[in-house]
């Protein structure tokens, strides 16, 4: 007998699967988390008010329709739940891994109980439905004629190509790298998200008549003016300029054993495909390692760095250690900032807060050795919600270090190749500086091209590029039809309907 | 003051004007003609002036009237001053003519009479000049003061006295005609009350003590009659008209039909068939039959001449337009049944709460309504005449010894009296006489179709289209399968909800909408009553005819030749049942509705108008039922909505007068709720077959969407869950049967323009006009272009919906994430800036998406420095909060809203449900959790002379927004020990709130209502809630003229804690049209300064506020944003007590989750006050009284970006009311409630010493029927100055003994508290004992008179309604509704009327004689013992919630102490008889136990002992 669903909050106690210990896990590079028995997992569903106002979904940047999917859970009608998650998710699958979950922080349960799982109950059902072969190619009917190139093959560039082509447009992506798949493939570690998983979803799109093209740099070894014969061309070239000391007057911070995280990170999944790194390998064996940057890159590191047997471990955070619950100023159901703590920070290694980098130290032979801090003190919030900081005297530090990982954020997309060609324009973003476009038609300066995903909006969430791969394949559409039946994350769609003697189409 | 023409620009309606009021007749049962009847007629008009109502002008009154024989005596001498004679009484007829006052047009006027006469081969004799004094009547009155004179009338020898009275109504009808269609400039005061041979009518604007100071010929000592017919009116309407006082030619009508729209309709097109051989050609010069202009009651009394002229008697005439109801009765004879069924077949019943009073000058009578919704008591004496009112006791010269008999009209039943005969004539000798007229039932058998109601069903006709295409096409969206299928189909319930709603109205939503979504319920209130469909079964009935109809003015047995349905909704094999009938009479065609798609919207209008002719060409070529179908949807087609099909194929058929000769049936895959059918029927469909609804619950029982219990039951299930919704729809308007309801037209429609409306809606308002037939098409188109794009891009989904609750691609909401947040944000951080963040939200949203003030700007005023506008703090004192009740939410939020309410000197409001009077004193840290405003609902739980004692205003709440027109009911398991207490019934057990206030069915009840309450608390006030819908306007100028010290306007979109969706999403309307139309019609009609305005409705911001005020509101309603603020996240799942945040629960867990302050609630509401300080800066007003009422600082904002808001005209909402001389656009002044004349200021003049020092006292006093509220205000004094309560004790029994001599008025003894006893001798009227809080009493005959007490009624309708404790001794038999919803009180009684003990909670009734039909009904707690010697008692009990048992060890105690008091008090020769013989007797009583009653006290006894004695 099924519980009333009305009560199943009443009844049941968040509970996630249990990962692998840290000890097992630490040992390979395998995905490590587990499911819930299958009962359990609906329970999990169970939990789910299906409320009136549900702002877990609007939370979600994909408008992922989360009552609806965790009804159909409880209803045991996996297929449809997962057809739900489609229609506003191209990979659910991936998001189900690496999301930080905007949607629980915005549950409604999670005002004075633990929010539902949503992120697990949407892995779980991807997963089913791969396992049980309910994702197939989806082929469309007719084509358009229309073509459209997709540079970059990061998840918005991914999104789109399937939109694009689902569309009825034929679709060509150019992805610098061997693979395709962008952050998805080289920059997340493969213990968070097996490359099996993107790869299978690139075969599916493949299928589905997506033309891509590897080892393929536009404005490299692809001339930019080739861009000119498609009818549209989309730029997902993420936003892969990291950011460095550089400038920033800290001294010994060109020292050799300073990297980008992205420097580093590839490296490895290369070796756990069993591919050759073809640069010089940058490896923790060892090693004293420092991770600068206290973000889901910084934590890849320390998650990495742990697998390859670092000699001890310090991850480093300018900003203060954030409060463990919601402060006032920070209500439900905004994204809670508070104290968060990765899967691989459970792993090992030490976590300081308030640390800033004043120098770095030379072994004698150009690498670095150490490096020195000092701890910070941060100010009240002002208007703008900007904190001041300030030095505390006598809390100067030196930490030895022979491997130095830079996960600082990134600032802006590799601007000096075919962007530049094209003369498309910039502005200014939160983190730096983006290309050009609104989120309405996410065209650029020039006629036909579109930007998405990191490269317009700057460094962000994968959920935000596939959002931004949706929306402006949707966009592109239009662009090239005058209607368009892709689906919009905010509406059903009447409104791009093209009637005669229809006041609305556009 | 100078005369005012009503304005018709703006919203008032003069359609939806009412009348109730009081009737009366008086006669001698032979006929014997005397000056005395007609001062005794007139007598009993002034002995019910408190019944009717004055406007601005106190000496204008609403009208009233008298009917008389032909005053022969007068007339013969009068008439030789103007030259001619009379002849014999009998050989001339006499018409009383209003005529205009321009003697040029006046003389026109009479001569096109003149000519009418002589073309009616009869001759003319005279005029008379009718003598009057103008001084009379007030100035208003003699403003429109028509001329009247009498016009004489010979009778040609070839006529009889019948024929002549036909041919004298084809004279009246074909001079009206020609009048009508003159030039005349005048013509338009010219009417005629009456012409006739044997009765006229003189009728006015008057006063009833004016009647014969105005008309001089009423004083006249020659003028004699055998009977007086009188009626005096009590109209919501504006300027009232001398025409439309009553009596009208034939009758007096107390009520109102709801059914008119519908009468209207089907008398126009079928007045074109009739054949009648005693009017031959003349038939012609009656058409039209009807005056569709004039009230519900004048057409009325159209159609009934129209029958009586046409050869039926006038009881005959009278039961086929207000017939009993039979569908149900399970002891009606099967003839009467038939003669009932055959008369349905020719005309639907006249539906509404009715007393009519008739007369044809030979046969004198009354009639009730089947629901028996207005009092009717007569008395007969022994001098051989009657007395029949509104009122007992209405002559109070008669004295009791003069009394032999005391009766009511009975629901259903008639009353006659036959002077000719000169004897009285029962109803069963009448029906019996109509049962044997002819062999109806062998004419049913042989002419009508059964619809057989067991046919299989097989696989229903098969699409090629795939059913998900087919869904898209016809809008199906994901909701409409989650929400209202799955559980209509699972357990035949509808889907019930929460919170209200807040989407946008259709036409501001950007998404396409079906057509039913345009269109919003009317409802009842005040004016008429809602019905309990599920209570008052009885009267319901889906039951309807459909096929050609017979002719009206005959009588053959082929006029039965109809289809008959059980329900309007069919199965599929039904329709194929249909659509297979091939013999005469009984013959489908099916017309398609279908048009093609890629043509275009354009294509639409021609289909349109194909389809109506096509339906035409199929009746010519024989087909009586036409099947609209819209099966066969593809690619290439698109549906018509079916609404509009239905409308259009409808009116036209109307038009061509073709409609009574066929059946409309629709089959079509759009209609899947409720509201789809009532639409669909309200606008002409005899049926409905809902294919793709059905064939989407196959499937989603394939999918295992729900679980099937039994093969077939999904179907089952789901047609039943709409039945009970039509039933549930047709009662909120006071709509009985199904038959009436079809194309009664009873709904608003918002946003679609008048070609539409003219074309498919005729006579349906719609007041801001909107999208027209190209838009229609168009939605329709996209709905179909989803179902088949170009080129699709994805698997074929449907929509999300969203209408239901948020959902991000769904219909847009004001409530959403952002605005709940933000709002939750500001609130508990105090932040200006989060606040404006909110503010700007909803206010620009509203601009764009969701109710209409979004499309209202300010006008650019003369700015005002911020600091010049009064300070928040006087702002806020004008806002309130919702009336949300202790029990639909916690202790923990209600008392939250209530300090802060209290803190910042604004009102909240305990809703309906009690208020524990704990909280009545402030807590220690000086806050006050007292509700300053005390609902006053239909259920009256709680409402005791301390709650209202401890009230500042006392709110009736007529309707809910949510709901409006239907009750409520919290099942057993929510009533929690605290919430019984505060309640006065007990834990477990289930309480119902009927739809109607049992003390409400008229405009005249909520008067006595206001009264009442302004007794029990002179120092409150008295406030009546309304929601908004058209009339809404009217319905307020009547509450004024009631009264109320203020009316609330309640938007449809408020809050509920539980409500069918039906109701959330389609019944009421905006505020911003029903405030704006009652400030007009306020306004217009000088009524507007004596009463203060709210307004209520999704109120949230500073700018909703000004808007309201510029509208003409005083005050300002807010329930879901606080409640917002109080942590409410809109779950909307109240209805299911899972509120997670612990405000819309009483699960202890769950109330320990809520987190709200009153401080947030505070901060709030000076937010709010600070935005609208703002704006009357920018305006230049300093105080929110300068603005109200200021619309002139408003104008239309169109959107021309938005495809269908651009269409809207708001002219006729910005229409500028001009104040009158001397008055003001807002609340100035304070109403005159009347009360200095009150009985109970000598009783507390002569009560001193119990006031002062406890002292025993014992009063005697005379008593009449013009006495109301007698003892209330003396016990609330008691209540007050001795500081009584729950907790603060009370006075010992009989401290206060007052003995009452007389007929008592209506509502004696209300609210009365224990220590007061009141003791009548003689009888009483309606609402003995209401509310009755602890007091005794006692009710027995004078001495004097000679009738038996258990076969004369001694009180009126629904005593003890809502009495809470106390005890009532009634030596008589009481009227219908007796002791419905009692609580507490223990009382005997010798016999009661129908629906007694009706939703009892609580206390004893033992009723020692007959009782009436639908004992029990509802009744959940209590017990009654009925002395059913006869054992004839079960038949006439409800067993919906109650067992019948014999007496029990406790029972037997508790009985025969309440005898043995009885005997004590009243001397009951019964009881004592009883008694006398107990241990044989007690054998005789059944005692009824309401189920969950009996349950619950088994419990409790295992705990403790039950209570056995009457305290």
């Amino acid at each position: 007998m099924l519980p009333d669903k009305e009560k199943g909050f009443m009844l049941f106690d968040r509970e996630l699967p249990q990962d692998e210990a840290p000890d097992e896990r630490l040992k390979h590079y395998k995905e490590f988390s587990t499911s819930l028995p299958p009962e359990r997992i609906t329970e999990q569903a169970y939990r789910c008010m299906n409320c009136g106002i549900p702002f877990c979904h609007s939370g979600c940047p994909l408008g992922n329709q989360i009552p609806d999917f965790n009804e159909l859970m409880k209803d045991e009608d996996w297929e449809e739940a997962l057809h739900v998650l489609h229609s506003t998710n191209n990979f659910p699958e991936f998001t189900g891994r690496v999301c930080p979950a905007p949607c629980e922080t915005a549950c409604v349960l999670g005002i004075n109980e633990p929010a539902v799982t949503i992120e697990i109950n949407e892995r779980e059902i991807a997963d089913r439905g791969w396992r049980e072969g309910w994702v197939t190619p989806q082929v469309p009917e007719r084509r358009t004629g229309k073509t459209v190139a997709v540079v970059g093959s990061g998840p918005a560039g991914l999104a789109a190509a399937q939109q694009l082509n689902r569309a009825g447009h034929n679709v060509v992506v150019y992805e610098r790298s061997d693979e395709p798949g962008g952050l998805l493939m080289y920059g997340i570690p493969n213990f968070k998200l097996d490359k099996q998983t993107v790869l299978r979803r690139v075969g599916q799109l493949k299928e589905e008549g997506v033309e891509f093209i590897c080892n393929a740099e536009v404005g490299v070894n692809v001339p930019t003016s080739k861009l000119d014969q498609y009818d549209a061309v989309l730029i997902a070239i993420g936003s892969t300029k990291s950011r460095t000391f550089e400038g920033m007057s800290v001294p010994g911070s060109d020292l050799k054993g300073i990297y980008p995280a992205m420097d580093f990170l590839p490296q490895q999944t290369r070796r756990v495909l069993g591919k050759t790194v073809k640069v010089e390998e940058i490896l923790a064996t060892e090693k004293n390692v420092i991770v600068i940057g206290g973000g889901d890159t910084g934590s890849d590191c320390v998650g990495t760095s742990l697998r390859q047997g670092c000699k001890s471990l310090v991850n480093l955070e300018l900003m203060p250690k954030p409060p463990v619950d919601r402060v006032g100023s920070n209500p439900w159901p905004q994204w809670s900032f508070v104290f968060r703590s990765s899967s691989s920070h459970k792993e090992g290694g030490e976590r300081r807060y308030s640390v800033l980098t004043k120098s770095f130290e030379d072994d004698g032979k150009g690498n670095v050795s150490a490096l020195n801090t000092v701890q910070l003190a941060w100010g009240e919030p002002d208007e703008t919600g900007r904190r001041q900081m300030q030095e505390v005297p006598g809390t100067e530090e030196r930490i030895p270090a022979e491997l130095v990982l830079l996960a600082m954020g990134f600032t802006q997309p590799e601007t000096d190749t075919f962007v530049k060609e094209l003369d498309l324009t910039l502005d200014r973003n939160r983190f730096g500086q983006g290309i050009q476009a609104n989120t309405l038609d996410f065209m650029t300066t020039k006629d036909k091209y579109f930007v998405a995903g990191d490269a317009r909006r700057g460094q962000s969430l994968v959920v935000w590029a596939i959002h931004e791969g949706r929306e402006s394949a949707r966009a592109i559409d239009l662009y090239l039809m005058g209607e368009s039946t892709l689906q919009a994350s905010d509406s059903q769609g009447y409104e791009s309907l093209s009637l005669e003697g229809s006041p609305v189409g556009t | 003051m100078s005369k005012r023409e009503i304005s018709r620009s703006g919203l008032y309606e003069p359609y939806y004007e009412h009348d109730a009021c009081g009737i009366g007749f008086m006669c001698n049962i032979d006929g014997k003609r005397s000056h005395e009847v007609i001062q005794n007629g007139l007598q009993i008009l002034v002995n019910l002036t408190h019944r009717g109502a004055c406007g601005c002008d106190p000496e204008t009154g609403d009208g009233c009237g008298i009917m008389l024989h032909l005053p022969h005596e007068l007339f013969k001498e009068d008439v030789l001053e103007h030259g001619f004679e009379l002849p014999e009484p009998g050989d001339y007829g006499v018409g009383m003519i209003f005529l205009p006052k321009d003697r040029e047009s006046r003389e026109s006027c009479m001569q096109i009479l003149n000519k009418a006469i002589s073309e009616g081969d009869q001759e003319l004799l005279g005029w008379r000049d009718v003598p009057r004094n103008s001084e009379a009547i007030g100035w208003l009155a003699r403003e429109n003061e028509p001329t009247v004179r009498q016009v004489f009338i010979r009778r040609s020898e070839d006529l009889s006295i019948d024929e002549f009275e036909r041919r004298l109504y084809v004279i009246r009808k074909s001079a009206t005609q020609m009048i009508g269609n003159s030039v005349i400039s005048g013509k338009s005061e010219y009417y005629v009350p009456s012409m006739s041979a044997r009765t006229i009518v003189y009728k006015g604007l008057m006063l009833p003590d004016a009647m014969d100071k105005y008309y001089l010929d009423l004083a006249d000592e020659r003028a004699m009659s055998g009977m007086a017919l009188v009626h005096q009116r009590y109209s919501t309407n504006t300027l009232p008209a001398w025409s439309l006082a009553q009596p009208f030619r034939f009758l007096a009508h107390n009520g109102e039909i709801n059914t008119l729209r519908g009468n209207l309709n089907m008398m126009d097109s079928r007045e074109h068939h009739f054949e009648s051989s005693l009017f031959g050609e003349d038939l012609a010069k009656v058409r039209p039959i009807l005056s569709p202009g004039s009230s519900d009651s004048a057409n009325f009394d159209n159609a009934f001449e129209l029958l009586v002229r046409g050869g039926r008697d006038v009881d005959h005439a009278m039961a086929m337009m207000v017939p009993e109801p039979w569908s149900g009765h399970e002891s009606m004879p099967d003839d009467k049944k038939a003669f009932y069924e055959f008369h349905a077949c020719k005309m639907e019943p006249w539906d509404g709460p009715a007393s009519m009073a008739f007369s044809d000058g030979v046969r004198i009578g009354a009639v009730l309504d089947r629901n028996g919704l207005r009092p009717s008591r007569y008395w007969v004496t022994s001098d051989n005449q009657v007395i029949m009112a509104s009122e007992a006791g209405v002559l109070h010269h008669i004295t009791q010894d003069k009394v032999v008999k005391k009766g009511r009209l009975e629901p259903g039943r008639m009353f006659l009296v036959d002077m000719a005969e000169g004897r009285i004539v029962d109803d069963a000798e009448l029906k019996e006489k109509f049962a044997n007229r002819n062999p109806y039932r062998e004419w049913l058998d042989t002419y009508r179709i059964e619809m057989p109601t067991d046919l299989e069903e097989g696989t229903s006709t098969q699409e090629e289209t795939p059913l998900m295409e087919r869904q898209q096409v016809f809008g199906y969206t994901r909701e409409d399968m989650e929400i209202i299928l799955t559980p209509m189909a699972e357990d035949g319930k509808e889907p019930t909800g929460s919170m209200g709603n807040d989407a946008a109205l259709a036409v501001l939503s950007p998404r396409p909408q079906l057509l039913f979504n345009y269109f919003k319920q009317l409802f009842a209130q005040v004016t008429n009553p809602p019905i309990d469909p599920i209570r008052e079964d009885i009267v319901m009935s889906l039951e309807t005819d459909i096929g050609l109809e017979g002719n009206l003015l005959g009588e053959s047995p082929e006029d039965c030749k109809q289809l008959h349905l059980k329900s309007p909704i069919l199965s599929n094999a039904q329709l194929d049942f249909i659509k297979k009938l091939d013999r005469d009479g009984f013959r489908a065609a099916v017309v398609s509705t279908l048009f093609e798609a890629d043509k275009g919207p354009a294509e639409m209008d021609r289909a349109l108008h194909a389809i109506c002719k096509e339906a035409a060409r199929c009746l010519e070529d024989g087909a009586n039922m036409i099947i609209l179908s819209d099966r066969g949807v593809s690619k290439k087609l698109a549906p018509i909505p079916s609404l509009m099909a239905t409308g259009a194929v409808h009116q036209y058929l109307v038009h061509k007068h073709k409609r009574s000769e066929c059946g409309l049936i629709i089959e079509t895959g759009e209609a899947r709720e409720v509201m789809h059918f009532a639409l669909l029927t309200g606008y002409g469909a005899g049926a409905v077959n809902p294919y793709l609804a059905l064939e989407t619950l196959d499937d989603l029982k394939h999918r295992e969407m729900f679980v099937e219990k039994k093969p077939g039951m999904a179907h089952k299930n789901y047609i039943k869950a709409l039945e009970k919704g039509l039933l549930k729809v047709m009662s909120k308007i006071g709509i009985s049967t199904q038959q009436s309801y079809r194309c009664a037209q009873i709904f608003e429609a918002v946003g679609l323009n008048s070609a539409i409306v003219e074309r498919c809606f005729s006579g349906t308002a719609s007041r801001i006009e909107g999208i027209g037939l190209k838009e229609v098409a168009l939605e329709s188109l996209m709905r179909h272009a989803m179902a088949y794009p170009e080129k699709p891009a994805r698997r074929a989904e449907l929509d999300v919906g969203g209408a239901y609750r948020w959902r991000r691609r769904g219909e847009f909401h004001q409530w959403n994430p952002e605005t709940v947040a933000k709002l939750q944000h500001s609130t508990s951080q105090n932040n200006q800036k989060t606040y404006d963040e909110f503010a700007e939200e909803v206010n620009n949203r509203n601009r764009t998406l969701a109710a209409l003030r979004g499309l209202l700007e300010f006008k650019e005023g003369t700015p005002i420095p911020l600091e010049q506008v009064e300070p928040a703090s006087e702002i806020v004192k004008r806002f309130c909060t919702g009336a949300m009740s202790y029990g639909s939410i916690s202790a923990e939020s209600h008392e939250n809203l209530a300090i802060a309410m209290n803190r910042i000197g604004g009102r909240s409001n305990t809703g309906e449900g009690g208020e524990d009077p704990r909280r009545f004193e402030r807590d220690e840290k000086g806050d006050l959790r007292r509700s300053a405003i005390k609902q006053v609902a239909s259920g009256r739980f709680g409402v005791t002379n301390e709650y209202l004692v401890n009230s500042d205003e006392l709110q009736i709440k007529m309707a809910q927004g949510a709901k409006p027109g239907e009750g409520g009911q919290l099942p057993g398991h929510k009533v929690f020990e605290n919430i019984a207490t505060v309640r006065y019934s007990t834990p477990g057990v289930e309480l119902i709130s009927p739809p109607p206030h049992h003390d409400i069915y008229s405009i005249e009840d909520l008067a006595q209502l206001i009264h009442d309450l302004k007794n029990a608390n002179v120092h409150g006030n008295v406030s009546v809630k309304l929601v908004s819908e058209v009339g809404v306007g009217t319905i307020a100028a009547g509450v004024s003229k009631g009264k109320a010290d203020l009316v609330l306007i309640s938007g449809h979109d408020g809050g509920t804690g539980a409500s069918p969706l039906t109701s959330i999403k389609y019944a009421g309307l905006p505020w911003e049209l029903g405030l704006t139309e009652t400030h007009q019609v306020l306004v217009e009609n000088d009524l507007r300064d004596r009463i203060r305005v709210q307004v209520d409705g999704q109120m949230k911001t500073g700018r909703d506020v000004a808007i309201g005020a510029l509208l003409g509101a005083d005050e300002f309603g807010f329930a879901t944003a606080p409640l917002i603020v109080s942590g409410c996240i809109m779950m909307r799942k109240c209805h299911l007590n899972t509120c997670p945040v612990g405000i819309a629960t009483q699960d202890p867990e769950l109330r320990k989750k809520f987190q709200g302050k009153p401080e947030h609630v505070v901060n709030y509401f000076f937010f709010v006050a600070e935005e609208c300080r703002k704006i009357m800066a920018e305006l230049g007003f300093r105080t929110m009284t300068e603005m109200v009422g200021r619309a002139d600082m408003l104008k239309f904002s169109p959107l021309p970006e938005h495809w269908k808001a651009k269409h809207l005209d708001f002219s006729r909402v910005l229409h500028v009311a001009k104040a009158w001389d001397n008055s003001t656009l807002h609340h100035s002044k304070t109403q005159d409630h009347g009360l200095d004349g009150a009985l109970d200021h000598t009783l507390i003049e002569q009560a001193k010493a119990a006031l002062e020092k406890k002292e025993k006292v014992r009063i005697k006093v005379d008593i009449k029927n013009v006495n109301r509220t007698v003892g209330t205000m003396l016990s609330s004094e008691l209540t007050r100055r001795h500081g009584l309560g729950m907790y603060t004790g009370s006075l010992p029994e009989d401290l206060v003994w007052i003995d009452c001599m007389g007929i008592g008025g209506n509502s004696f003894g209300a609210f009365i508290i224990q220590g007061v006893t009141l003791n009548i001798v003689g009888e009483s009227n309606d609402y003995v004992g209401k509310g009755l809080s602890g007091g005794k009493i006692i009710v027995s005959p004078s001495p004097e008179f000679s009738g038996i007490p258990g076969e004369n009624i001694i009180i009126g309708n629904v005593a003890l309604y809502g009495a809470t404790a106390g005890q009532a001794y009634i030596n008589g038999v009481a009227g219908e509704r007796f002791a419905v919803r009692n609580s507490g009180a223990w009382t005997v009684v010798e016999g009661v009327g129908g629906h007694g003990c009706e939703y009892m909670t609580g206390g004893r009734v033992a009723v020692l004689g007959e009782t009436g039909r639908n004992f029990a009904a509802g009744m959940s707690g209590g017990i009654a013992y009925i002395y059913d010697k006869s054992g004839s008692f079960s038949l006439k009990c409800n067993m919906g919630s109650v067992d019948l048992k014999g007496l029990h060890a406790d029972s037997v105690v508790d009985l025969k102490t309440m005898l043995e008091n009885h005997v004590k008090y009243t001397d009951s020769a019964v009881a004592k008889s009883i008694l006398a013989n107990w241990t044989e007797e007690q054998q005789h009583f059944v005692r009824v136990m309401p189920r969950d009653y009996a349950r619950v006290l088994k419990q409790q006894k295992q705990e403790q002992p039950e209570v056995t004695h009457a305290s």
